[in-house]
């Protein structure tokens, strides 16, 4: 069993967390002791963004993340040996990357796919790779072991959600609005609905992602019996003030444990 | 190549092309493809395009013979398609026109377009004003800078200009940024690309709303000389007006269909933006194609003394007609285009842009190596009057 299906195994019913940093930011130094200091703060599953010059998906806190780590030379390979020296001490917490598709065709697909899968990397989450486009890429991960997991939003017809079903694996991140990173959500009720449908067509875990800013919309998904939540701009922006290796892991730590409580919670069973 | 039918059903030009999005985009991207290829069909929206480019375009512009700058050459006669005479000044307005009165047609009230040289945010502030409705620019922090008479142009039409100051705050970023805002209000707002780029269906859209100059120059040069060009050249920002011109002659294997890209300080400076003759492909902006990337996949940043060639990225079609043979992509220097923007004012009356200005440099090169009964058809994609600061600039003049 791959390490995602085997932490989702592991829930029972409890909602996993999974934060969401961009590697190399603040600082290079800083990235591997984020992901152990997240750990520490009760992260389930960690989402590594991969730095990209043109990451039009995402709101301005992330896109200055990308460009703090790019002006500091971060490149996927690099990205990779931070995941392998991470898996020296955690054999256990899933890390999925998450980028754009041209550095990892820089890289090549192939080499890419064998590469992270030795680094110890479990899915990918290429935000610009839709099913259709990503069929041969797909394949090449999944023979290496990597899942990948593709985005669905509120507009996705059944024809979308059937693409996914037969390619994706791991999970399914559900942009819960139409709109980039760091936007605001409303309306979580319908979101939630529409996550309970997709579990069911898809067989796989649904994770809720883009607009969670705090441990009470994190509470509120969890009592609405989401199977995962991604909470990022709100983590990066926090990081961004951070000077020094070791308050990044303070301000990591500090911001991820009110999170992981509110998930830790008992849920109030609802019909 | 007889019967040249790209792309295929999924916007894909042999590798090229395609749609490379964020989930969010595909359902605004498959409306798009709808309602374009139903607009197509409907004889009315074909008419109303058609009088919308006669009446307030002012096509057909002429195919006019440059003969004082033909004898001194002394080879091909030169030919210059007067894109510059449409109204705003280029051939931007052909697509701004059309995705406009599609936009209308789809019930959007809004209007969002990315701009480098402004010339394609001036078209589109024209056209939003013209059909009455609300129009938003995006243009890099930079290009502001640079192209401050272009900016106020697009105000005094009525439109909301934003400076895009991410990435390396030019044109590349003034897309995403773009993108990012369409995704937000995709019920009201209609994303007017202006160029070959962008996810699927905008490359093959953009091409047809500009084939028009490519349909007139053929008919014009086959009227006016008798028998069709032997080359047809065309200056390559992200290459609309090079396809527009062309998608006409793509089935006539005797005309060479030539694209001229920017090369800046040099190819061998890296100081330039000419992914077709030094890039390898990639993926940006939704489609595969072309890219000046480094080793690690991350765009470079881009020169061109023309802000509208300072574009990382070229039309997936390019990519494609260059990799099949069918059309040859080459460069131009800054000094080079300067050079040629010079001798077409003092020889001919005409100011060209610094973007078209590449085009006329290589066709001057290459005319003197051709008999006197040939033709060359430049696409002269726009005129120089809003460049007039920077070519005072670099001569030490401030107006
Ligand atoms: C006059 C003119 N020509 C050419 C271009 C380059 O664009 P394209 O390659 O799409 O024709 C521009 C872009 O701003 C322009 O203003």
């Amino acid at each position: 069993m791959s390490r995602l299906a085997t932490r989702f195994a592991q829930m029972e019913g409890r909602t996993a967390l999974i934060p969401f940093v961009t590697a190399g930011d603040p600082s290079p130094a800083a990235t591997v002791p984020i992901l152990h200091a997240l750990v520490a703060a009760g992260a389930d599953i960690i989402e590594l963004g991969v730095p990209f010059s043109d990451p039009m998906a995402d709101g301005p806190t992330i896109q200055r993340a990308n460009e703090r780590a790019l002006s500091k030379g971060v490149h996927l390979r690099q990205v990779l040996t931070w995941v392998a020296q991470f898996r020296e001490q955690n054999q256990h917490t899933p890390i999925v990357l998450m980028g754009y598709l041209n550095p990892i065709e820089a890289m090549g697909v192939e080499d890419f796919a064998r590469e992270a899968a030795a680094a110890g990397v479990d899915g990918t989450i290429i935000v610009d790779l839709t099913p259709e486009e990503g069929q041969h890429e797909s394949t090449v991960l999944r023979a290496a072991g990597i899942d990948p997991i593709f985005l669905l939003a509120p507009t996705s017809g059944s024809e979308r959600v059937a693409a996914v079903r037969r390619l994706g694996a791991g999970f399914v991140y559900y942009v819960s609005l139409r709109g980039i990173t760091g936007a605001v959500q409303r309306d979580w009720q319908e979101v939630l609905g529409r996550v309970r449908q997709l579990r069911e067509a898809l067989g796989l875990p649904v994770a809720i992602g883009f607009g969670i800013r705090d441990a009470a919309t994190a509470r509120l998904l969890a009592r609405g019996g989401a199977d995962a939540v991604v909470i990022g701009s709100a983590l990066v922006e926090r990081l961004a003030e951070a000077t020094d290796v070791d308050t990044a892991v303070e301000l990591a730590h500090a911001f991820l444990t009110p999170v992981a409580a509110a998930l830790a919670e008992p849920t109030q069973v609802s019909a | 190549m007889a019967n040249y039918h790209q792309p295929d059903e999924h916007g894909h030009y042999g590798p090229y092309g395609g749609r490379f999005v964020a989930e969010t985009l595909v359902p605004a991207l498959d409306e798009l493809q709808a309602a374009y290829a139903a607009a197509g069909q409907d004889p009315e929206f074909r008419a109303e395009l058609h009088s919308e480019l006669r009446q307030f375009v002012g096509r057909p512009n002429p195919l006019y013979h440059a003969a004082r700058i033909s004898q001194e050459l002394g080879g091909a006669q030169i030919y210059l398609k007067r894109e510059d005479l449409n109204h705003t000044g280029a051939h931007k307005i052909n697509n701004a026109v059309g995705q406009a009165l599609l936009a209308r047609r789809m019930g959007k009230r809004r209007l969002i377009a990315e701009t480098g040289a402004g010339q394609h945010g001036v078209a589109t502030a024209t056209v939003a004003t013209r059909y009455g409705m609300e129009c938003t620019v995006f243009m890099g922090a930079d290009d502001i800078q640079r192209q401050s008479s272009n900016v106020y142009r697009m105000r005094l039409l009525g439109a909301e200009v934003v400076a895009v100051d991410s990435g390396t705050r030019t044109l590349k970023d003034a897309l995403n940024e773009a993108l990012r805002e369409w995704v937000t209000r995709v019920e009201d707002t209609f994303y007017v690309i202006g160029t070959v780029a962008g996810p699927h269906p905008y490359p093959a859209m953009v091409r047809d709303f500009h084939r028009v100059i490519g349909d007139e120059a053929r008919a014009q040069c086959l009227e006016q000389t008798g028998s069709l060009p032997a080359a047809c050249i065309a200056c390559v920002g992200g290459g609309s007006n090079a396809i527009g011109l062309f998608a006409a002659f793509i089935d006539d294997p005797e005309v060479r269909l030539i694209g001229v890209e920017a090369g800046g300080l040099g190819l061998a400076s890296g100081k330039h933006a000419a992914p077709l003759n030094s890039g390898r492909p990639g993926v940006l902006h939704g489609n595969r194609t072309y890219l000046m990337e480094d080793g690690n996949g991350q765009i470079l940043p881009t020169h061109s003394i023309s802000a509208g060639l300072d574009y990382p990225g070229v039309g997936p079609e390019h990519a494609y007609l260059k990799d099949s043979g069918r059309a040859e992509y080459v460069v131009a220097t800054d000094e080079e285009a300067l050079a040629a923007f010079h001798t077409l004012s003092r020889r001919e009356g005409i100011i060209p842009a610094l973007e078209t200005a590449h085009a006329l440099a290589y066709a001057f090169k290459i005319a003197p190596q051709m008999r006197r009964d040939q033709s060359i058809v430049i696409n002269l994609s726009g005129r120089g009057d809003k460049d007039i600061h920077t070519v005072a600039a670099l001569e030490g003049i401030v107006l």
